[in-house]
């Protein structure tokens, strides 16, 4: 039994703002936000104001999460009332995809100032003393990666099942693709899906600056980028999608923002012949493209995916049908890591209600590994 | 036997199982140690102790940890992992070598840069603060510690020695990870997206900080005077639980390609069911509602009545709390007649997020050897807790089906059953 997916709730948070008309105005010409100067010289695009009150009324639930968890149990509010699906969450299947959470940088630094100057035989004791009595109890769970799911399970009490998955923009696009695929086989008739970064965090900085690809000084766009050596700047946002097989929105008359098409995951080594676009080539096989068809680019700014995407994307224009233009939304929100294909496809299902492009196809390339396609059309 | 199951989908198989533990390296030996009712708890000695409320933990000895710089929790997680798929990729004959013929379904616990990582970039910073700027300059362009602590480089680094197909998957569901690795398998040889799948459950983070996490939420033991004794799951005077650490790897087929390719069936996945809980970060509604929705929605996807599980492998974590709920769970679920249940975690401590692939594996040989693995530690019977719990020594018994138990914090709940080769 193969069921046609419904997109019929997003929440979508970035730095622009909440909500699906901010991100529309957005895509139809819009500046994005940058912070330039608290993560100097690393440019982010930082948390927006929100007023989680809405979302998150137990204020005990909010001092219980980090930014991240807040960020993402915020936008998974927004998509549950956008689909109108609230009195649905007992049922619901949750598919988040998750990275770490914010660690106490006050405490690491003062550790290592401390440490640092000590013989490692007098550090490890040391080590011990520190966080035994300065970690904070409950920053465990506020940092622990299935504790977006457990807040939002709390929080909005989505209880059919609590699934989180790991492995940057990958885990991004595997969450869809599997919450996609229960759907289909009629194993359930609505989910849950989507991710949260929030980039303004020295300590994720730190892992994004050892692999030399985090581009430091003012910011310029993904393309102006490149002739530059090209970078990744990191950008905070949440987006969560609410799918359902269309049997089941259309027996509660909820209407569709968007279809949800083919959803295609694949991680090439990048070495050799196995290279990520021919990945994103073998996952593009057999694509139902339409004339016309835009696409919403996942390209993250690193010089050597980026150009692998536009070589995939130059491949699939000689290949036909006619091409439509390519967004990389980098621009617009940054790149947000785990969130950046749900919200790709956020940004896209708008597009598509906007009647802006016939079709859009979502692309990832992620900054080391993982490549990702998925259609949105209209319903 | 069919090898369509009462729904329709592909009956999975498992063809080949693969363990390391605090017992040992293999299948023979971790196996060997359980159904003796062995202790793998330990003194802590892979690093100092001192200000540490909690000093043990079950602990694998690697061959790289005697040189005295023992692996970190990635390294050790894909270590241990790679030992375990090793063993069970070699156990099933499937594929060519490095070529396995299905995705990896891989449960682990989250990473980051740890502590000496974070110190050895503190003693390059001079003529600067030590604070994040200067770290993030030293770290600068080390593309070894960035690939060694993304979450996905666990996976691919696997993916690439096993030659799995498509995209690694990695899930996390705390205390339940395990278990919902073999349950995304599963699906995806149900869904008929794959013929095999390569599911592995992996733990390393014996480390302060991780122990220290634990610790300030009150949930290991501190039973450090003899730590043979201290895990303690159904026991009266259960106080935590013990850290471990380790890794099972399942292969999982299609009973049908399993036979088409002679290969010997070591038993099946014949069900799944999973609930998440919206009570509380760490504790589990005292209805116990997500706990009996995730028992019963296994035996209901495994095609049977609660009648039809002959044992259960519990969760059995050795806390208050926990042994308390699935007590209650146990009783919802199968009334006065519960089967014999036992806990896996009395001798191997709680091996995170390996646990629900470890015991699954398990599982599978209490089927083969008719053997119930004991609960040890077993001195004073709880009486809010009126099970038959296999106390201290391993008993004969006929077992057809499993039922595994995986709950975790986060109010993540999956119940597995396993069968019996047909």
């Amino acid at each position: 039994m193969t069921e046609s997916i419904w997109i019929t709730g997003i929440g979508l948070a970035s730095s622009l703002g909440e909500g699906p008309e901010v991100h529309r105005a957005a895509l139809a010409g819009g500046r994005p936000v940058v912070d330039d100067v608290s993560f100097a010289p690393y440019p982010v695009h930082p948390m927006p104001a929100l007023d989680l009150d809405r979302q998150i009324p137990k204020r005990g639930d909010q001092r219980q999460m980090e930014p991240w968890q807040r960020l993402g149990t915020h936008a998974a509010g927004l998509a549950l009332d956008h689909a109108g699906a609230r009195a649905l969450v007992a049922d619901m299947h949750l598919v988040v995809a998750a990275g770490g959470g914010e660690r106490d940088t006050a405490l690491d630094e003062a550790i290592c100032a401390e440490l640092a100057a000590l013989p490692p035989a007098e550090a490890g004791p040391c080590l011990n003393e520190r966080l035994a009595s300065g970690l904070r109890p409950t920053l465990f769970l506020a940092q622990l990666s299935n504790l977006l799911a457990g807040n939002i399970s709390i929080v909005h009490g989505v209880t059919g099942s609590s699934r989180t998955l790991m492995g940057e923009e990958e885990a991004g696009a595997d969450a869809v693709r599997i919450a996609a695929a229960r759907l289909a086989e009629g194993r359930s008739g609505i989910a849950l899906v989507g991710g949260a970064y929030a980039a303004g965090r020295w300590d994720m900085l730190l892992l994004y600056a050892a692999s030399g690809q985090l581009w430091r000084g003012p910011w310029t766009p993904v393309a102006a980028r490149q002739a530059a050596g090209g970078g990744l700047v990191t950008g905070t946002a949440a987006a969560f999608l609410v799918l359902e097989t269309e049997s089941h929105a259309r027996a509660r008359g909820a209407a569709a923002i968007a279809r949800l098409g083919p959803v295609r995951t694949g991680a090439a080594r990048r070495r050799g012949t196995d290279t990520a676009e021919a990945s994103a080539a073998a996952l593009a096989a057999g694509l139902p493209l339409r004339p016309g068809y835009a696409v919403m680019s996942g390209a993250t700014g690193i010089t050597a995916p980026t150009a692998a995407e536009a070589a995939f994307l130059a491949g699939l224009r000689a290949a036909g049908p006619e091409q439509g233009p390519v967004r990389h939304t980098a621009d617009l929100i940054g790149h947000a890591i785990e969130a950046a294909f749900p919200a790709n496809l956020a940004l896209a299902a708008l597009a598509v209600q906007a009647g802006a492009a016939p079709q859009v196809l979502v692309t990832g390339f992620g900054a080391w590994r993982g490549e990702a396609l998925a259609l949105v059309e209209p319903a | 036997m069919s090898t369509r199951d009462h729904l329709g989908r592909p009956v999975v198989a498992v063809t080949g199982i693969g363990l390391v533990t605090p017992l040992g390296l293999g299948v023979a030996e971790s196996w060997a140690g359980l159904l003796a009712g062995r202790s793998g708890i330990r003194r802590i000695t892979r690093f100092p102790t001192e200000h540490l409320k909690t000093t043990i933990a079950g602990q694998v000895d690697l061959p790289e940890d005697a040189a005295g710089e023992p692996l970190l929790s990635p390294a050790r997680v894909e270590r241990m992992a790679a030992m375990a798929a090793e063993e069970a990729i070699a156990g099933a004959g499937i594929g060519e070598a490095g070529r396995f013929p299905g995705p990896l379904c891989l449960g682990m616990p989250p990473v980051e840069v740890e502590w000496p990582h974070r110190l050895a970039l503190a003693r390059q910073v001079e003529g600067a603060p030590i604070r994040y700027p200067a770290l993030i300059e030293a770290a600068t362009g080390r593309t070894a510690l960035f690939e060694g602590c993304l979450f996905g480089g666990v996976g691919e680094r696997l993916a690439d020695r096993f030659g799995t197909r498509g995209a690694p998957v990695a899930i996390t569901t705390a205390c339940a990870t395990g278990a919902s690795a073999i349950q995304l398998g599963v699906e995806a040889i149900r869904r008929g997206e794959a013929e095999a799948a390569l599911c592995i459950g992996a733990e390393g983070s014996v480390q302060p900080e991780s122990l220290i996490r634990f610790s300030l939420l009150s949930a290991l033991s501190t039973r450090n005077e003899d730590p043979a004794k201290a895990s303690r799951p159904f026991e009266k005077t259960r106080e935590g639980f013990v850290m471990s650490e380790g890794a099972a790897a399942l292969v999982l087929e299609s009973l049908e390609s399993a036979r088409a390719r002679g290969a010997t069936v070591l038993g099946l996945v014949l069900g799944c069911g999973e609930r998440a809980d919206s009570f509380h970060r760490t504790r589990s509604n005292p209805d116990g509602g997500a706990i009996i929705g995730a028992m019963r929605a296994a035996i209901a996807d495994a095609g049977l009545e609660p009648e039809g599980i002959d044992y259960v492998n519990a969760h059995g974590t050795g806390t208050p709390e926990n042994d308390k709920m699935e007590t209650l769970g146990m009783r919802a679920v199968f009334g006065e007649a519960c089967p014999p249940i036992s806990s896996n975690k009395s001798m191997i401590g709680h091996t995170l997020s390996a646990a629900g692939a470890i015991e699954a594996v398990f599982s599978l040989l209490t089927i083969r050897d008719g053997r119930l693995p004991p609960t040890i530690n077993h001195e004073t019977p709880d009486p809010a807790i009126p099970l038959d719990v296999v106390p201290n020594a391993a008993r004969e018994a006929t077992v057809r089906r499993v039922l595994s138990n995986s709950f975790g914090f986060g109010g993540q709940n999956v119940c597995l059953v396993l069968g019996a080769a047909p």
